[in-house]
């Protein structure tokens, strides 16, 4: 380049060579999680031939994640039963209240919300118990063992919270349900017949309940993968798993909101 | 934690997710209410079906008997074809009339069906010709004002 080095010229080159740079590592990242992904589906037999290996983690992250979640789906169906009834009431049909409450919980906010919990509670625990093995080279000593350390560690794990994410998110769904009965049918006073009449005509099994099953499955499946790869990827260091448990939590939310966004504006079109 | 505690916790997590779904199924999917039922189809044309959608009810005598699965444009003669599903164990006759409704004032619109008393019953794929369309508001309005503005002036 016979370019005159300028000042101006040469900062506008790096930044340019550094958005570079952030776009082919990013890729590089990309494609070493789908192969990540790849393995770890080939290697989880393991984790259903010895089943109490994925039985030990739906455990920690599914029973264990029970309470917060029943806990948080009980406060948002109330606040859901309060501001409801507060606007419904506005326009004369406090009556459509239990449907309120059912279907934007059913069909939003239960698997995102749980998602989002599940995400910080049981991700971020996953991803610091992966990350601490691999720096106190617990995985290098099992691969020294001839020990898949991914079918052995990264698989049971992976399933757990796939299993454990749907029936998280159904949970939610019963508690905030439950929480807006609560509200609105024994302490406002709606009429607890059509309370119950009205949501079970305007809600649908396939449109509104499996498509949020469908969506707190693929949010299991997306927030396990994250967690998983964010510990397995961990700098083997202290600063390097508290960093990667920070983006197992960044990511799986960011991850959850966007896949939200795409899976449902497919539902609604396809309804 | 031995392996039995484990495994009946995790027993009580699964079986509670699993009722969980049952209960959004039951309770609030009210997936009891003819989904699963045998059913046949039925179809009707109208001239105009206002705002009805599929999956909308299809009630007789305010009882939800079917829904409705699926609306078309007839382009030959213009109307619209609207074919519904009723439960397999619900017959009516061969001169039920269809009507489009509207549940309340601004409610939802739906099929009425009002039976009458021939002795045939409709089969499946069977084509109801006596139908009622959709009120609109519009043409109820103007035909409210032609008709007050050929009473003349009221002095």
């Amino acid at each position: 380049m016979s370019e005159p080095k300028h000042g101006a010229w040469s900062t506008v080159v790096a930044m340019v060579t550094h958005l570079g740079h952030r776009v082919t590592s990013a890729l590089q990242q990309l494609g070493f999680v789908a192969r990540f992904f790849v393995v770890l589906l080939l290697s989880s037999g393991q984790s259903f031939r010895r089943i109490h290996l994925t039985i030990r983690e739906l455990y920690f992250s599914g029973f264990q994640s029970l309470l917060i979640i029943m806990v948080s789906g009980l406060f948002i169906g109330m606040v859901l039963g309060m501001q409801g009834y507060e606007t419904l009431q506005r326009y004369g049909s406090a009556d459509a209240l239990g449907v309120l409450v059912a279907l934007s919980l059913v069909r939003e906010l239960g698997p995102v919300v749980a998602g989002l919990l599940f995400a910080s509670r049981a991700g971020s625990a996953i991803t610091a118990e992966i990350g601490l093995m691999k720096a106190t080279e617990q995985l290098t000593a099992m691969d020294m063992m001839a020990v898949n350390p991914i079918g052995r560690v990264v698989a049971p794990r992976f399933w757990g919270g796939v299993i454990s994410m749907p029936l998280l998110a159904a949970l939610f769904s019963v508690a905030g349900i439950f929480g807006g009965y609560l509200i609105g049918v024994v302490f406002i006073g709606v009429d607890e017949g059509a309370f119950w009449s009205q949501m079970g005509a305007s809600v649908d099994f396939y449109h509104d309940i499996w498509s949020g099953i469908i969506k707190s499955f693929v949010f299991g499946i997306a927030v396990s993968l994250i967690a998983v790869f964010e510990g397995y990827d961990a700098v083997p260091t202290a600063e390097g798993v508290s960093s990667s448990i920070k983006s197992t939590v960044v990511q799986s939310a960011l991850a959850i909101l966007a896949l939200d966004f795409v899976l449902t504006s497919f539902m609604l079109r396809e309804a | 934690m031995s392996r039995k505690l484990l495994d009946l916790w995790v027993g009580i997590f699964v079986a509670m997710g699993l009722a969980g779904v049952l209960f959004l199924a039951l309770k609030v999917g009210n997936i009891s209410a003819g989904n699963f039922a045998e059913t046949y189809p039925l179809t009707a044309k109208f001239a105009n079906i206002g705002g009805l959608k599929v999956r909308a009810p299809v009630k007789s005598a305010g009882v939800v008997v079917g829904r409705v699965a699926d609306i078309r444009f007839d382009a030959k003669d213009y109307e619209a074809v609207v074919t519904f599903h009723i439960n397999e164990s619900y017959r009516f006759p061969k001169d039920t009339f269809a009507l489009i409704l509207t549940a309340g004032l601004l409610g939802e619109q739906y099929i009425g069906l009002d039976p009458g008393g021939d002795e045939k019953m409709l089969q499946a794929n069977d084509v109801i010709t006596k139908t009622q369309s959709a009120v609109v508001l519009e043409s109820l309005i103007s035909q409210f004002m032609f008709n007050k503005a050929s009473e003349g002036p009221t002095e």
